[in-house]
């Protein structure tokens, strides 16, 4: 049946969500912003002895707090399968008190989500369990190089068998880790390298591979420095003759082989994204609809009220733009609710998941940019957050593949094109 | 608990209205449009699928489901799939028979209701819209007047569809400040319904101005006589049935771009294997699927009894946009053959622009 009602179990966790974004994290946002490489320790530790660790916590210790924890599907037969709906939710809400916090909240972020998608069961007690307990921990993904971004078949981090086909030995550089100062040194986490066993071969010689944080051999070289989202740590790391177990390959024996005849790995990456891409647009709806209350409260006390029932042609300027703002984020959240919906219901969502993307960046780039412009020199002065949502909210068309690759992901999905022909 | 699945039941009733409309209107549609009228029996043959009277209650010869705004939308979606002008044309006695169940006196509901049921469509329509850029349907130019135990009607109505027809008219008027509907009969003195309207699109929809002079009608005509209708919930369902129609308008312009963009080569290999074509693509089912979701939000809120004008109009909005964007970029992708009247798409985008439009909405 079609339905739009938000279960209690989610409403209810966010209530909670709601004060922590309005009473911890916005009165912190602007700070983190000034101090761009400082970490919010006290965010941090309250968010993990809470056990929600936005993104990908992992595995759960049964009864530990599990808002933010995501994995396919439900735990078994227990009740309906929510729990990509209920991560959307929550994203949202904690993009919504400030994203770069959200992004720098300790969890298994998207090195999980690979391992969650990819990995052997082994593989997946091995790296996740770390998550459930003791000191915060991060995971990481290192997938874009210097000159590959989207172009993934044309990463150049190459993994070698040692002699005694022992360890696996990756050499090269990766860049725009989220998390990944936290994951590879700053924490006992891990980071999961995107690397070729087999040069010029593409997405046939494309695996992946777990690496331990402190390894030696991986160094973070740097931290950037970002238009937005500066709470969060964006680190470039170098490996160099970087040791790992053999095993630390993700997925089983056969795409694990290193005969790089099949393009399972690649396509191991390509899962990760179904799963990550409708969380990245529910965070840019949570930045979005920060600025579009802000706007409207602000609006309201001068006096303008949006008339939803008046005459298109009676309505202001200003009255149109609100109404397309909300029409705007109210369509992407429905297409993200939809692609997080398929995947707990085992429905292949690809393209969905895609779109949503393309959709919720686009809204949020639009919408901040918009609230900046209605909230005249107030808007831009940076006495007000406004000015941080639309450089925070710019990421979120950007990461997770831009607006235009995930242009071209739908399309090929829609036109039943292969990589070759579209 | 958040679902994007039709029930089995609606999904029986979409098969079947598919069927009706790949085997049958969707090949009459272009002549349909240069002739100015389906054939009678195509039409009849629609309303016979029964589906968007499904609510009208047993006792008055009807299955007696519980009317739901987000089937009525789901439904909508796929006639106008098949061709706006026939989907039109098959809701129009809805018009009439849906706000007679929802404020209607029990009186008005037997004289009336039964017909609904009845194997041919009925000559029932209404009148809402206005002509002028400031058309606001809770404030209406056209006046009913008390006088006496009945009222007197007077002003101008446009788009009325199929009321040369009609045996009877649900006329909206302002009383006294609160827009309220009052059932005209065929040959009430004063009631005059002119030539047939030419309008861009919907061609093969017989449509009508209607005036009134000084046109006296009894007091029973009132919708709910003394307790009257409440404009606002109509209006709420006429906005997610009419997005429901914009989805199926995007959806059939979608399809065409889709099937020429993998068929015409340039340059060596097919339109859609070029970017520029292949992202106007994705962005049409992109903004396709939002307005859908957007319209199914709005119907199910008004399904829940919520106050869900914001929802209604928001998402009325989307789809009208979405179905003039999708058509446009359609005949676009078509080129100049798009331009052409033989092909397909033209027709689709004179049809879309019946919706949106600074009156907020054509024919409703």
């Amino acid at each position: 049946m079609i339905d739009f009602e938000t279960p209690e179990k989610i409403s209810s966790q966010l209530k909670v969500l709601e004060q922590v974004a309005i009473h911890v994290m916005r009165p912190a946002a602007r700070y983190y912003d000034e101090h761009e490489h400082e970490r919010p320790w006290e965010y941090i530790k309250m968010m993990w002895e809470g056990g929600n660790n936005a993104g990908y916590r992992g595995r759960q210790q049964p009864g530990s707090g599990e808002m933010l924890s995501m994995t396919s599907g439900s735990e078994k037969g227990e009740g309906p399968r929510i729990r990509n709906v209920t991560l959307m939710h929550t994203v949202e809400m904690l993009s919504y008190g400030d994203c770069g916090l959200y992004l720098s909240t300790a969890g298994g972020g998207l090195g999980s989500a690979a391992i969650e998608a990819a990995g052997t069961p082994e593989q997946k007690t091995r790296f996740l369990e770390r998550f459930s307990g003791g000191e915060p921990k991060w995971g990481a993904m290192c997938m874009t190089e210097p000159h590959a971004g989207s172009d993934t078949a044309n990463i150049r981090t190459t993994a070698k068998l040692s002699e005694d086909g022992k360890e696996w030995i990756l050499n090269g550089d990766k860049i725009f880790v989220t998390s990944g100062l936290m994951a590879a040194q700053d924490s006992t986490g891990f980071v999961v390298v995107w690397a070729t066993v087999a040069p010029g071969t593409g997405r046939a010689g494309m695996k992946s591979f777990v690496v331990e944080a402190g390894t030696p051999g991986m160094k973070v070289i740097r931290l950037e420095k970002k238009h937005g989202i500066r709470a969060s740590d964006t680190a470039a790391i170098h490996f160099a003759d970087c040791r790992i177990p053999y095993d630390n390959i993700l997925g089983s024996p056969e795409v694990a082989g290193a005969d790089a005849k099949s393009s399972k790995g690649f396509q191991g990456a390509m899962k990760t994204f179904d799963a990550t891409r409708p969380l990245v647009a529910a965070s840019a709806i949570g930045v979005g609809r920060a600025a579009l209350d802000f706007a409207k409260e602000y609006l309201t006390k001068n006096g303008l009220t949006v008339r939803y029932d008046a005459p298109p042609g009676k309505l202001t300027a200003i009255e149109r733009d609100v109404m397309r703002m909300e029409a705007q984020l109210r369509a992407a959240w429905l297409l993200i609710l939809r692609a997080a919906w398929q995947m707990d219901n085992g429905i292949s969502n690809t393209m969905e998941a895609s779109m949503c993307k393309v959709k919720a960046g686009e809204a949020v780039t639009w919408v901040t940019q918009k609230a900046v412009e209605l909230l005249g020199h107030e808007g831009y002065s940076t006495k007000l957050l406004i000015e941080k949502w639309m450089r925070d909210g710019k990421i979120n068309d950007l990461y997770e593949g831009t607006g235009q690759i995930n242009r071209l992901i739908v399309a090929r999905r829609l036109l039943g094109y292969s990589s070759k022909e579209l | 608990m958040i679902s994007f699945a039709p029930t089995e039941d609606q999904q029986l009733v979409i098969d079947t209205i598919n069927r009706y409309v790949r085997e049958k209107v969707q090949r009459a549609r272009h002549d349909a449009d240069e002739g100015r009228s389906y054939a009678n029996n195509l039409v009849q043959e629609g309303w016979r699928l029964g589906v968007l009277t499904s609510w009208l209650p047993e006792e008055y010869g009807g299955v007696g489901e519980e009317h739901s705004a987000v089937s009525a939308a789901v439904y909508a979606e796929e006639l106008a799939y098949g061709d706006l002008a026939l989907a039109l044309h098959i809701i129009t006695p809805g018009l009439f028979g849906l706000p007679i169940l929802k404020y209607g006196t029990a009186a008005q509901k037997d004289k009336w209701l039964p017909k609904l049921a009845e194997d041919k469509l009925p000559g029932l329509t209404a009148a809402l819209k206005e002509s002028g850029w400031d058309y606001d349907p809770l404030n209406l130019r056209t006046t009913a007047q008390k006088s006496g135990d009945g009222y007197i009607l007077n002003g101008t109505k446009v788009g009325v569809p199929l009321a040369a027809e009609a045996e009877a008219i649900l006329v909206y008027a302002n009383d006294n400040g609160s827009t309220q509907a009052f059932i005209v009969e065929k040959g009430t003195p004063g009631l005059q319904i002119s030539e047939r309207e030419s309008l861009m699109g919907l061609k093969a929809l017989p449509t009508y101005e209607v005036s009134l002079k000084d046109c006296g009608v009894g007091g029973s005509t009132r919708l709910g006589e003394e307790s009257g209708s409440e404009i606002c919930q109509l209006l709420n369902l006429s906005r997610v049935t009419v997005g429901g129609l914009a989805v199926g308008v995007a959806r059939a312009a979608l399809e065409h771009a889709l099937g020429y963009g993998k068929e015409r080569q340039a340059f060596g290999k097919h339109i859609a294997q070029f970017q520029s074509i292949a992202f106007m693509l994705a962005e049409m089912q992109m903004e396709l699927d939002a307005a859908r979701l957007m319209v199914w939000e709005a119907a199910w809120n008004v399904d829940k009894g919520h106050d869900a004008t914001r929802e209604c109009v928001l998402g009325r909005q989307y789809a009208d946009e979405a179905a003039m964007l999708v058509a446009d970029r359609a005949l676009q992708i078509w080129g100049g053959h798009g331009y052409i009247r033989d092909n397909p798409v033209e027709q689709l985008l004179r049809n879309a622009r019946s919706f949106a439009g600074l009156t907020g909405g054509a024919m409703l």
